[in-house]
């Protein structure tokens, strides 16, 4: 028996397929089961055709695949766009008319189901979904009153009607799962029910918090718009400023403004919004104000694809900003890295003073997994704003490049922030041998960073001949490649951390006698950068970059090419 | 006079000799220090050019940061610790052109800052190109057959978005432009003064003499509490009339409409994090 199962839902935007994936993916968890959700959207509020792929599994997973083992149609034109995924052994579910009459030749088994009818004796059509819900739920094996918890807590704020029927919505969702006898049986293990469900967007949220974010200013731009919308949801409890400001020049400049004057401050957005900060970026660097910039990255150039997926903006974040000055890019490819990461990025925002970004994309930020729980005991929240003097000079030179950064109204001196070219006390200078030591003094920060700098993690066989290397959202579809192939001579390389270039870069590099990258993007932009600081040449670079994200039988075949 | 703004050095300045950058400067440090201001206190957020310098030049807290982005700054300021009083300052061609549309969203906000904008209708530091608020047929090195565009009007537009405080003050007449900026430091909100001064190297036509001439003073029976009587005298451009022009701070501020500070009137920097509280989202 298959024990990871593949399920699509088609249909339109505005059908409430969401809902279904953010119910499903928690009770399939809190039942036993393994889970990974993932979205394919159009950028449209109401009609053409969006999926979420839900995989269940035995195994811990977190990659999308291809094939699709239950297809689940819930309006016309559902099918034509993911046709080339349908195998023969593919289960279509729907009801007769949304289902065209060319795949009805026998090439694919069909259950169907009269959805409209049945979410009509229910109360209407806008039932249809948590039919859904619940049938999905009878395919496996979920209590029942999981599910009506589920759906109580869901549409608590919607009134008892409504409320009640949903959950005979859900009733008659199993009732019809439970009849289609698809013989569907994935193990279950008991110590998942301890996991926690999130998604890419609630692991960078929960991370800032963590890390004592509490302002965040942002111009709303998908797919980075979540991060706020999720510190909106929780800021009356932790005390978070949130703006939307007006542009993105204006949020970069607020957020400087915050740190300034003692907050911990961040900004979201995506590659459009984040070319807009780029001169507010380059002023964090010269006037070394702490910043943290989350970048969910998007296909583009310019508009692009807004809702689907791309690695296209590491170079864009690894140059911002006109003038040299260092920063810190982190790429966490799990929601526990991404919880991680972002804690610790405020932390070292404000020790190194420099920009410190943390570049995701659509496919991170829309996806859903488990992890296992985080013990918040382990972060530790560092602080490092120093009390001022009468003499307090901002840009103080110091041996690791740190100057200690003082705020307004802590101290007896005055805190002076400048753009210019400045001396120690934050003045206009243009005394060139001034202008060298405060060059000097900020690159030296690097320097000083690089003794806490994030190796890469090395995944697969330890005496490896072949290393993959990944970074950023195409770590769970490179490990679960890996453990597929089990092969001794293979091991992967995550880069957690791209810039700059862990310290063990070189070393695990110089191990392999083959170098394959792998990259959502079209000119392998962390290949090139790799290349630039070590001298490697890549014995094949593996890229896609049609907005989707690579799925694991595409890796598996352009392995075997090699 | 040395205030408590002074440096124990005076500052070499970026100034030509005559600049009503001068008098501007003198009169915001008494202006504050008779306000019996802690510069402990203070900071001035400053954009580029020749206007946002002053911040060099006052000894306190300071964030010279970006041509046009001061707003964005003093904002991100004043939100994270209200405690601190928040001067935005620029010239007009840092706050109207490049950071117009900070402005037009900082007046929307009503932060509780001032907003000083020095406001000579030229561009000094770039060498003498039209500012938004040129006057029409004003020649430049760049504008060769004179400015066509229709002159930005910062007193109407901030009045029409609802600015709680709007003034018009003369570099020319230190005494009028010290009691508006004090008025303006007291204000409780957002508050605009446009100071009208000469730039004595690249506009020779809005010179000493002409905003003499094409400035007059609100009189005493003026209410300026009467919004559609103020939009009426920022039309007025025959003669510029001079004095807080509007006044009204009924309406909460940025800062007292933030969630953060509901039910914690500390600044964000006093605060503890609570981990166990954020664990807890994890299910």
């Amino acid at each position: 028996m298959k024990n990871d199962i593949s399920i699509v839902l088609s249909g339109e935007a505005g059908q409430g397929i969401r809902t279904v994936e953010l119910l499903i993916i928690r009770a399939l968890k809190n039942s036993g089961y393994n889970v990974f959700s993932t979205a394919e959207l159009m950028s449209r509020v109401r009609g053409g055709n969006n999926t979420t792929e839900i995989r269940v599994s035995n195994e811990k997973i977190e990659a999308y695949v291809n094939e699709i083992d239950i297809l689940i149609v819930l309006s016309k034109n559902a099918i034509f766009r993911i046709e080339n995924r349908l195998t023969k052994d593919t289960i279509i579910i729907g009801q007769d008319n949304f289902i065209e009459e060319k795949y009805k030749n026998g090439q694919y088994i069909i259950k169907y189901i009269e959805l409209s009818s049945l979410a009509k004796e229910v109360g209407g059509l806008i039932y249809s979904n948590v039919i859904i819900y619940g049938l999905l739920a009878g395919i496996f094996d979920v209590n029942i009153n999981l599910l009506k918890e589920s759906i109580t807590k869901y549409f608590s704020t919607k009134g008892k009607e409504i409320t009640d029927n949903n959950i005979n919505a859900v009733i008659k969702g199993i009732e019809k799962g439970k009849e289609l006898k698809l013989g569907i049986q994935v193990e279950k293990a008991e110590k998942i029910k301890n996991q926690v469900v999130l998604s890419g967007t609630e692991s960078i949220g929960i991370g800032a918090l963590a890390g004592g974010c509490n302002f965040i200013a942002t111009y709303p731009m998908s797919p980075s718009t979540g991060v706020i919308h999720y510190l909106a949801k929780h800021s009356k409890e932790f005390g978070v400023v949130v703006e939307q400001a007006e542009d993105e020049i204006s949020a970069i400049n607020m957020i400087q403004g915050a740190w300034y004057a003692g907050a911990r401050a961040m900004t979201t957005t995506s590659g459009g919004g984040f070319a807009l900060m780029e001169e507010g970026i380059s002023n964090a660097g010269m006037a070394e104000v702490p910043i943290v910039i989350h970048l969910a990255q998007r296909p583009g150039p310019s508009t692009g694809l807004p809702t689907k997926t791309e690695q296209g903006d590491l170079n864009l974040a690894l140059y911002a900003g006109h003038g040299e000055f260092p920063r810190i890019i982190f790429t966490p490819g799990n929601f526990t890295d991404g919880i991680y990461l972002t804690q610790k990025a405020f932390n070292l925002a404000d020790k190194f003073q420099v920009p410190v970004i943390i570049l995701t994309d659509q496919f991170y930020i829309d996806s859903f997994q488990s992890i296992e729980p985080i013990d918040f005991n382990d972060f530790k929240l560092e602080y490092f704003v120093t009390k001022t003097d009468k003499d307090y000079k901002r840009y103080k030179n110091t041996e690791d490049g740190i100057s200690p950064r003082g705020i307004p109204m802590q101290g007896d001196g005055f805190v002076r922030f400048d753009s210019h070219e400045h001396d120690e006390g934050g003045f206009i200078t243009e005394y060139p041998d001034i202008r060298t030591k405060m060059v000097d003094k900020r690159l030296k920060k690097l320097e000083s960073y690089s003794k806490e700098s994030i190796d890469a993690e090395i995944i697969g066989s330890k005496n490896y001949k072949t290393l993959i290397i990944g970074w950023g959202s195409t770590y769970g579809v490179i490990k679960e490649t890996i453990e597929k192939l089990n092969d001794n001579d293979l091991a992967f390389a995550y880069f957690k951390q791209v810039y700059p270039l862990p310290n063990n870069t070189k070393e695990i590099l110089s191990k392999a006698k083959k170098l394959i990258i792998i990259e959502n993007n079209a000119t392998s932009q962390f290949g090139q950068l790799i290349k630039r600081y070590t001298g490697v040449e890549f014995t094949k670079h593996i890229l896609k970059y049609n907005g989707m994200p690579f799925s694991i039988e595409e890796i598996i075949e352009k392995l075997k090419e090699i | 006079m040395k205030t408590n703004f002074d440096f124990d050095q005076i500052p070499e300045t970026g100034w030509c000799p005559g600049c009503g950058n001068f008098a501007i400067l003198k009169v915001i440090k008494e202006a504050l220090d008779e306000l019996n201001i802690d510069p402990q206190k203070l900071v001035i957020s400053a954009g580029i050019g020749q206007a946002a310098k002053t911040s060099q030049y006052i000894n306190s807290n300071c964030f010279n940061g970006l041509h046009g982005r001061a707003l964005p700054v003093a904002t991100g300021i004043k939100a994270s610790n209200p405690d601190l009083i928040v001067v935005a300052e620029g010239g007009d061609g840092d706050m109207y052109g490049e950071g117009g549309n900070h402005f037009i969203h900082a007046i929307r906000r009503n932060i509780d800052i001032v907003n000083i904008v020095h406001n000579n209708m030229v561009y000094g530091l770039t060498l003498g190109q039209a500012s938004p608020t040129s006057r029409k047929e004003f020649k430049t090195p760049l504008q060769i057959d004179g400015v066509f565009s229709e002159p930005f009007n910062p007193i109407a537009v901030a009045i029409s978005l609802g600015a709680s405080f709007v003034a018009r003050a003369f570099s020319g007449d230190m005494k009028q432009m010290k009691e508006i900026l004090k008025e303006a430091v007291n204000h409780k909100g957002y508050a605009l003064v446009d100071i009208f001064h000469p730039c004595v190297s690249f506009n020779k036509i809005n010179n000493f003499k002409w905003f003499k001439d094409n400035t007059y003073y609100l009189n005493e029976n003026y209410d300026n509490t009467d919004k559609m009587e103020a939009l009426k005298k920022a039309f007025e451009t025959d003669k510029f009339p001079l004095g807080v022009i509007y006044s009204n701070g009924k309406n909460k501020t940025f800062e007292e409409n933030l969630i953060a500070y509901k039910n914690d009137k500390r600044p964000l920097y006093k605060r503890e994090v609570d981990l166990e509280k954020i664990e807890k989202l994890l299910n």
